[in-house]
């Protein structure tokens, strides 16, 4: 049966872009809030922002709305997941002669086609009120990268979400505190102005590094030792997650 | 071959105190329908999602078209195909879509030309190329059968496949388990009504409260009641001779001008 993985996974693949290009307000509602966002804390809260980089605003806070992007994105992943498995149509794969995993594999990329979607949709946005970089193409490689990285690592977290929940609004809430994240960082305000304990929590959080790698990248500046704090931090994420979602899968259709 | 279609010996199952199935036994003969009768809860689905390899037995053996469902259980997935209580089609995609999709994952040749075959036998082409969120209730039970078909697999499970149809579509999916067994499918159904099991199986067997409690013919179970008396009752049509009987033909064509709106 493993030589049908690709294969298997590719057909289901397709299956759910459909879903998404059928129904394109879900990449439209990810988008939204991380466009909301920007906008107000642009044109609104900004002006009163000091982040002592000298910069415009928007080339600051850009990489934390990216993350927040993400971050709402994956949610809908859990929600197609859970909407699967009530409807049936996920024991008909499972009672049929494919692999196993390309169900949640099929998933897990139309995850990222959608949430890379979104993201472009925002860094579109972006350029529009003044967002620039003069960042190589290396640099963009280095940034999609990171973004790939960091889609996977939150779209497994999603998958566990989804096989777990047992109503469509728990397979969702699990976002919220994600999308919280990036404010307790320094995704808009440098972390330097926080008190003591807080400024602690948000310079040891993943966001930080990974947003501080992100800014560096596009401003053209070393990024040192912040872009291997990033990568183990999604990559450990990415590794735990794969394997929690991974055992309750399995507990699910054994 | 002469062995088995479908072999369970001893099977158990449970969910923490609940003992759903306590020890059953039975055997399916090739290309025979065979019915598992129960009411609500008598573990009828259990032991479906046991053969289907969704579930795996406390207790017990069983094996389907040769294969353990627990050893086996690649093996077994090639030789079936479920059709479970809730018609598992994508309703976001067509009905053509939905088949296409079934007919790549079992890796056939031409999946669009085995789509369309079953369009046509299911008399779902003219919606074929509607989603299936449309579709009414029976359309969208025989668009969930006609996927269990693809393929060929020659061992069926149908789960209550007539629960919440209308008489027009119950008697649709009846012809189509007919046609199935006569071309050699093995069948196993399993119902909660009375007049299902004695229309269709060859056997029935009744699954009360985790045990098969009979199992045999329609002839062999009604002999075990006290044999006929002879009554005189005047014969009146039942409500669904009458409902039939107007409602006709007329209710299918009803049903997809329903669906196109």
């Amino acid at each position: 049966m493993t030589t049908h993985v690709l294969g298997d996974t590719g057909v289901l693949t397709g299956r759910s872009l459909r879903h998404i290009l059928r129904s394109p307000d879900t990449i439209i509602t990810t988008a939204v809030t991380p466009v909301a966002l920007m906008l107000l804390f642009v044109y609104v809260l900004g002006g009163a922002i000091s982040t002592g980089s000298g910069g415009s605003y928007i080339n600051y806070m850009l990489p934390g709305i990216l993350l927040i992007t993400i971050a709402s994105g994956i949610a809908y992943t859990a929600y197609r997941l859970f909407l699967d498995m009530q409807g049936g149509i996920f024991e008909r794969f499972q009672s049929m002669p494919i692999a196993r995993s390309s169900v949640l594999w099929a998933h897990v990329l139309t995850s990222l086609v959608a949430n890379l979607t979104s993201v472009a949709v925002v860094v579109g946005v972006a350029l529009l009120m003044g967002f620039r970089t003069g960042a190589s193409l290396g640099a963009w490689l280095a940034v999609t990268g990171i973004l790939v990285l960091f889609t996977l690592a939150l779209t497994w977290l999603a998958v566990i979400a989804g096989l777990s929940a047992k109503t469509v609004d728990g397979a969702s809430a699990f976002s919220y505190p994600l999308i919280f994240l990036p404010f307790i960082s320094s995704a808009f305000v440098p972390t330097g102005t926080m008190p003591g304990p807080v400024a602690w929590f948000a310079e040891n959080q993943p966001v930080t590094s990974i947003v501080n790698s992100i800014r560096a990248l596009f401003a053209q500046q070393p990024v040192g030792n912040e872009l291997w704090i990033a990568l183990a931090w999604c990559l450990g994420l990415l590794v735990l997650a794969y394997a929690f979602a991974m055992a309750a899968y399995r507990r699910k259709i054994s | 071959m002469t062995e088995a279609a479908i072999r369970v010996r001893g099977l158990e199952k449970s969910y923490k105190e609940l003992n759903v199935l306590r020890g059953v036994d039975f055997e399916v003969e090739r290309g025979s329908i065979f019915a598992l009768l129960g009411s609500n809860g008598a573990g009828k689905t259990t032991l479906v999602r046991i053969l289907s390899t969704l579930l795996k037995a406390d207790a017990g053996t069983a094996s389907v078209h040769g294969f353990d469902v627990g050893a086996e259980a690649a093996e077994v997935r090639g030789s079936i195909s479920l059709t479970g209580q809730f018609a598992a089609v994508d309703e976001v995609l067509t009905g053509r879509e939905n088949l296409m999709l079934v007919a790549k994952l079992r890796h056939l040749a031409d999946p669009g030309a085995v789509a369309d075959g079953l369009l046509e036998r299911f008399s779902l082409t003219e919606a074929g190329g509607r989603k299936a969120a449309g579709y009414s209730g029976g359309m969208r039970r025989r668009l969930d059968i006609a996927m269990s078909l693809i393929g060929n697999p020659p061992v069926i499970f149908l789960d209550e496949p007539t629960t919440g149809l209308d008489p027009q579509a119950r008697i649709e999916v009846w012809q189509t388990v007919k046609e199935l067994a006569r071309n050699g499918t093995t069948v196993l159904l399993t119902t909660q009504y009375l007049d299902e099991a004695e229309h269709l199986a060859d056997r029935i067997a009744i699954l009360h409260k985790g045990t098969i409690i009979q199992n045999g013919t329609l002839e062999e179970l009604k002999r075990l009641l006290p044999p006929a008396e002879i009554e005189y009752v005047e014969k009146q049509p039942s409500l669904e001779d009458v409902f039939l009987a107007l409602v006709g033909e007329r209710a299918e064509e009803a049903e997809e001008k329903e669906a196109s709106r």
